[in-house]
Formats: structure tokens, C-alpha cells, sequence
């Protein structure tokens, strides 16, 4: 008991904390990066708070208001603004019938780790090869739906299919999928292991494993990510139209190149609007799981 | 039932959890293993329900040498073990009675499990589990409600669907509290007697190993420090199992 107090004197007060050389350097290495940036991505204040900036601000500005607010234009939104929901409930749909199967691919412990493995995995050396290749494929293929962002997609889509919202569609489903995917393995490899190991012992097969110990224990996470998507998604589909994919973007791109701003100040109230009633339901549903 | 014959378990980071176990269980027995935590009681119980494989050694379940046995032969062979865990290991989001059923996958197609989560297949095999362990009534309620206690009855029902020839009680009563404890136990004790399986329990009380068991092993540092009949097993017998380990051993219920 004495020597441990000795002990705790000998360290008390505390050593002053010096100043680490490797955080010295990190930030350094930080500034520099913030001085190089600075210059290469030729940030110039004086074009957004000079003369000529300041005037084209107060045109922009003035030019919002008022907004477009005449039954032609707003009834020129109705079937825009439908459009954009949809493309947003189907392009989830197809995001989570693209992520979910890869995403059990993408889970190791659905493929090789864990109590499931531990009998079977070092005897057949060729199956357990077979698996880990398919789950680093699967993990690549997500990475690569979610690494090319939405609107890139939407691009290469409107070319093969042509202009309209199924394009965007297509965008949505493959880039979110890849978002969905990683992250519901993600849920999954957390599911609590001690009934999946207790099913296991009963001599449940894999198959029965995920529907009876991970689905169930998870479920109510995978439904609130994909609402929690969803609600991404009707962001995306209101700009996805900007490169002619459908939807509210289509008419956002039209007031612009025409400089009919107030309209502009018109759809994106209408966004805003959309965006906070889809998160209030997704937020009512979730409560609810 | 079961033939031990120098079974070791060395864990990747080099941990000695099973260190050289030789030992025969007959069926209808009734063993408990005791000793301090950290003995490797749970690997043993973990190899014993074939989801650990053994470093070295053989492990013989009713004559036939589980090395043998990979994929869906293993996988039946399982079915013929039954696990009770400390932690229950229920499915907290399912109803009682799918958490009971559960102990049938091993012998259902997965369609047919899948029916069952939406109508319940095989309805009064789970109804007498749960008559038999107290709480027929609880049977539509979602899992997560229960007591602890509770839940320990519905994971030993689920253990009575399966019709194993092994009950593995790992830490049975360790979660709730003595007098609960106690109960759960007897019933435990008493299913195994009616239904004619053997049973194996970890306990940490020491208590109930004497009261229910008439063969008792003592486990330490991953090895058999004694194997008695329960009459035999004397305070130094106790205090030797114990003997330089922080915790005291709970000799009583009421730890």
C-alpha cells in the first residue's frame, strides 16, 4: 500500500506535455496542403466580393424573388416534382436489390469467420479460397458502384438508355447499392454472435442462420439505412435532371440557362420542401420498427 | 456418450484453453464441471457441442470420432447435441415460439423454416416444450419482453424440441438470481431425468453441482484437477481446486 503511494507521488503533478515532434510535422504538412490548395484551385475573393462579382450576386439574388409562384408554372412542377419521388422510391428499390445480395457476400462472417467456420473452415482449403475470393469481389464491386459518384453514373446511363428518368433511376440503384451494400455487411458482421453460435450448435445450416440469427437481429437497422437512403436519394433525384436524367433537375437546368431565376427560387423551395417531408416520414417509421 | 482422449485446444494467440483431457461420460449420466473462471470450461463445452475442433487429441461422441465428420454429417451430428447457454442466446426480436422452434432447423428445409416465421410449423411440439418448462402462456411474445429467467426457460425448451441425447448446460443459472437460479436447475435436472438425456452442466455454483450431480469434475488451468463423486468432493478437495485464484470459490448460492 506505501510504495504504490510512493509510487503515485514520484508521477504527480503530472509531466507538462512537450511538443511532439510528429504532430509538429503533421501540421505543417496540413498547412502546406491548405497554402497549395489555395493556389491550384485558384480561389480569387475578389471575383466573388469585387465590383463585377457583387453586381452579378445582386442580380442572382434580386432575380430569386419572387418567386415563380403562377398556377401554369406550378402545375408545369406536378408531374416534374412526382417524377423525382419515384425516380428516388425506385432507384432505392433497385439500390437494395443491388446491395443486399452483395452485401452477404461482402459479410466475412456469413463466408469464413466466426464460430460457423470454426469446424469447417480448415479442412476444405479449396471451398475456403472459392468464398474469399467471392467475398474480395464482391467487396470490389461495391466499392466501385459507390467510388463513381451518382451523377457520373446518370451521365453514362442517359447514354445508353436516353434521356428521361429511368436513367436516373439506374444512377441511384448502382451508386447507392454500392452505399447499401457496405454498409449492411457492415450491420451484419455486428450482429450479436450468441444466438447465431447457439443455432449453429443445433445444427441450423447456413442458410437457416441468416434467416433465423442475423435477419431478425438486424432487420430494424437495414430498414432504417435504407430510409435513411431514401431520403438521400430524393436529393439526388432532384439534380440528377441537370444532366438530363429526369425530374425536378431537368427544370432547374431550364430556369438557369433561360436566367429565369425566380422560377429557380420556385423549384428549390419545392426541394426543400420534398426533402423535409421525406425525412419527417422516414423519421415517423423509424420510430416506429 | 462421450470419450475424451487427450483433447488440447491452443487458440491462434497461443492461449492453452484445453490442455491434455482425457475423460469418459456414459449416457444418462449427470456431470458437472466446476472451477474457477478462465479454466477453459466453455472451450470444453464448445468441443463438447462440436463448434470447436480440438488442436489434438480425439473426441468420440457415441462412437463415432468427430474427426471424421465435416459438412452436413457434422451438421447432424449437432442435432443430437443440445446447448444451454449463461446468456440464454435466444433471437431477442422473435416471438417465443419461433425461438423455441428453432431448435428444429436442424431438421427442417429452409423453405419450411421460413413458413414457420410467418406460421408457426410443428405448433404442439413447441406448446408441450414450454408446458414442460412453466410459460405456455408467453408463447406469442416477442423475446426481448421476457425476464431473464424466462428467457432461460424458452432456451430450455428450445433445447427440448431439438431431442438431443446430450443437454450442455454452460452456466445455466449464472445470470439470474439464486432462489431463480435454483428453480431453473431442478427443472433442468428433472427434464433430463424424464426424458432420459444426459446431462452435463458448468456451473459456477458450487452448491448445485453438489446438490444435483452425483459425478463432479473439477477443472483448472485447462485441465482435470479431480474427477468424484459428489460425496467425495471434501472442502480440500474445494480449496485445492481454488487455491490461488482471486475470486473465492462460491461455495454458497448467494455469491
Amino acid at each position: 500500500m506505501r510504495s504504490s503511494n510512493l509510487q503515485m507521488w514520484n508521477t504527480w503533478p503530472p509531466e507538462t506535455p512537450r511538443w511532439n515532434p510528429a504532430a509538429l510535422l503533421a501540421m505543417l504538412i496540413a498547412g502546406g496542403a491548405l497554402a497549395a490548395s489555395w493556389q491550384i484551385a485558384q480561389v480569387e475573393p475578389s471575383l466573388l466580393f469585387g465590383a463585377q462579382g457583387r453586381r452579378h450576386i445582386w442580380a442572382f439574388l434580386t432575380g430569386l424573388f419572387p418567386p415563380d409562384l403562377s398556377p401554369a408554372f406550378l402545375q408545369l412542377l406536378v408531374m416534374p416534382t412526382i417524377e423525382t419521388i419515384q425516380i428516388a422510391i425506385m432507384g432505392t428499390a433497385l439500390a437494395v436489390i443491388v446491395g443486399f445480395p452483395l452485401a452477404l457476400l461482402a459479410t466475412d462472417r456469413l463466408c469464413f469467420v466466426g464460430i460457423v467456420y470454426e469446424m469447417d473452415g480448415e479442412r476444405s482449403g479449396v471451398r475456403r479460397v472459392a468464398r474469399r475470393s467471392l467475398y474480395l469481389a464482391a467487396r470490389m464491386l461495391l466499392n466501385l458502384c459507390r467510388s463513381i459518384p451518382d451523377v457520373v453514373w446518370a451521365l453514362m446511363f442517359v447514354r445508353v438508355v436516353g434521356l428521361g428518368p429511368f436513367p436516373g433511376v439506374l444512377a441511384i440503384g448502382v451508386s447507392y447499392g454500392g452505399m447499401l451494400g457496405k454498409i449492411y455487411a457492415e450491420i451484419l458482421e455486428n450482429s450479436p454472435e450468441g444466438p447465431i453460435e447457439a443455432l449453429h450448435a443445433a445444427g441450423a445450416s447456413k442458410s437457416a442462420l441468416l434467416v433465423y440469427g442475423f435477419l431478425p437481429q438486424v432487420f430494424p437497422h437495414l430498414v432504417s439505412y435504407g430510409l435513411y437512403r431514401w431520403e438521400c436519394a430524393i436529393r439526388s433525384a432532384a439534380i440528377l435532371g441537370l444532366v438530363g436524367a429526369g425530374g425536378l433537375g431537368q427544370q432547374i437546368e431550364l430556369s438557369m440557362r433561360m436566367f429565369q431565376y425566380h422560377e429557380t427560387s420556385t423549384i428549390l423551395i419545392i426541394v426543400f420542401v420534398l426533402v423535409t417531408a421525406v425525412d419527417h416520414l422516414s423519421a415517423m417509421i423509424r420510430k416506429a420498427l | 456418450m462421450y470419450r475424451l482422449d487427450r483433447i488440447r485446444k491452443v487458440f491462434a494467440d497461443g492461449t492453452v484453453a484445453v490442455d491434455e483431457v482425457t475423460l469418459d461420460i456414459q449416457a444418462g449420466e449427470r456431470v458437472a464441471v466446476i472451477g474457477p473462471s478462465g479454466a477453459g470450461k466453455t472451450t470444453l463445452f464448445r468441443l463438447l457441442n462440436a463448434t470447436l475442433r480440438p488442436t489434438s487429441g480425439r473426441l468420440w461422441f457415441d462412437e463415432t470420432d468427430l474427426e471424421s465428420l465435416s459438412g452436413r454429417r457434422l451438421r447432424h451430428l449437432r442435432r443430437r447435441i443440445g446447448t444451454v447457454y449463461q446468456q440464454h442466446n435466444l433471437v431477442p426480436q422473435l416471438r417465443v415460439i419461433n425461438n423455441v422452434l428453432a431448435g428444429r432447423l436442424g431438421r427442417w428445409s429452409l423453405p419450411k423454416a421460413l413458413l414457420s416465421l410467418m406460421s408457426p410449423q410443428e405448433r404442439s411440439i413447441a406448446l408441450g416444450a414450454l408446458e414442460q418448462v412453466g410459460i405456455i402462456e408467453k408463447l406469442y411474445t416477442r423475446t426481448a419482453h421476457l425476464s431473464g429467467g424466462q428467457q432461460q426457460r424458452v432456451a430450455i425448451a428450445r433445447a427440448l424440441v431439438q431431442d438431443p441425447d446430450v443437454i450442455l448446460a454452460d452456466e445455466p443459472v449464472s445470470s439470474v438470481d439464486p432462489t431463480l437460479g435454483r428453480t431453473i436447475m431442478e427443472l433442468l435436472v428433472q427434464l433430463a431425468e424424464n426424458h432420459k438425456k444426459t446431462l452435463v452442466a458448468n456451473l459456477h455454483a458450487v452448491s448445485f453441482a453438489l446438490d444435483f450431480f452425483p459425478r463432479v469434475i473439477g477443472f483448472r488451468q485447462g485441465r482435470v484437477a479431480f474427477d468424484l463423486p459428489s460425496a467425495a468432493v471434501t472442502d480440500t478437495v474445494m480449496a485445492a481446486l481454488y487455491a490461488g485464484v482471486e475470486t473465492s470459490p462460491v461455495v454458497s448460492e448467494y455469491a
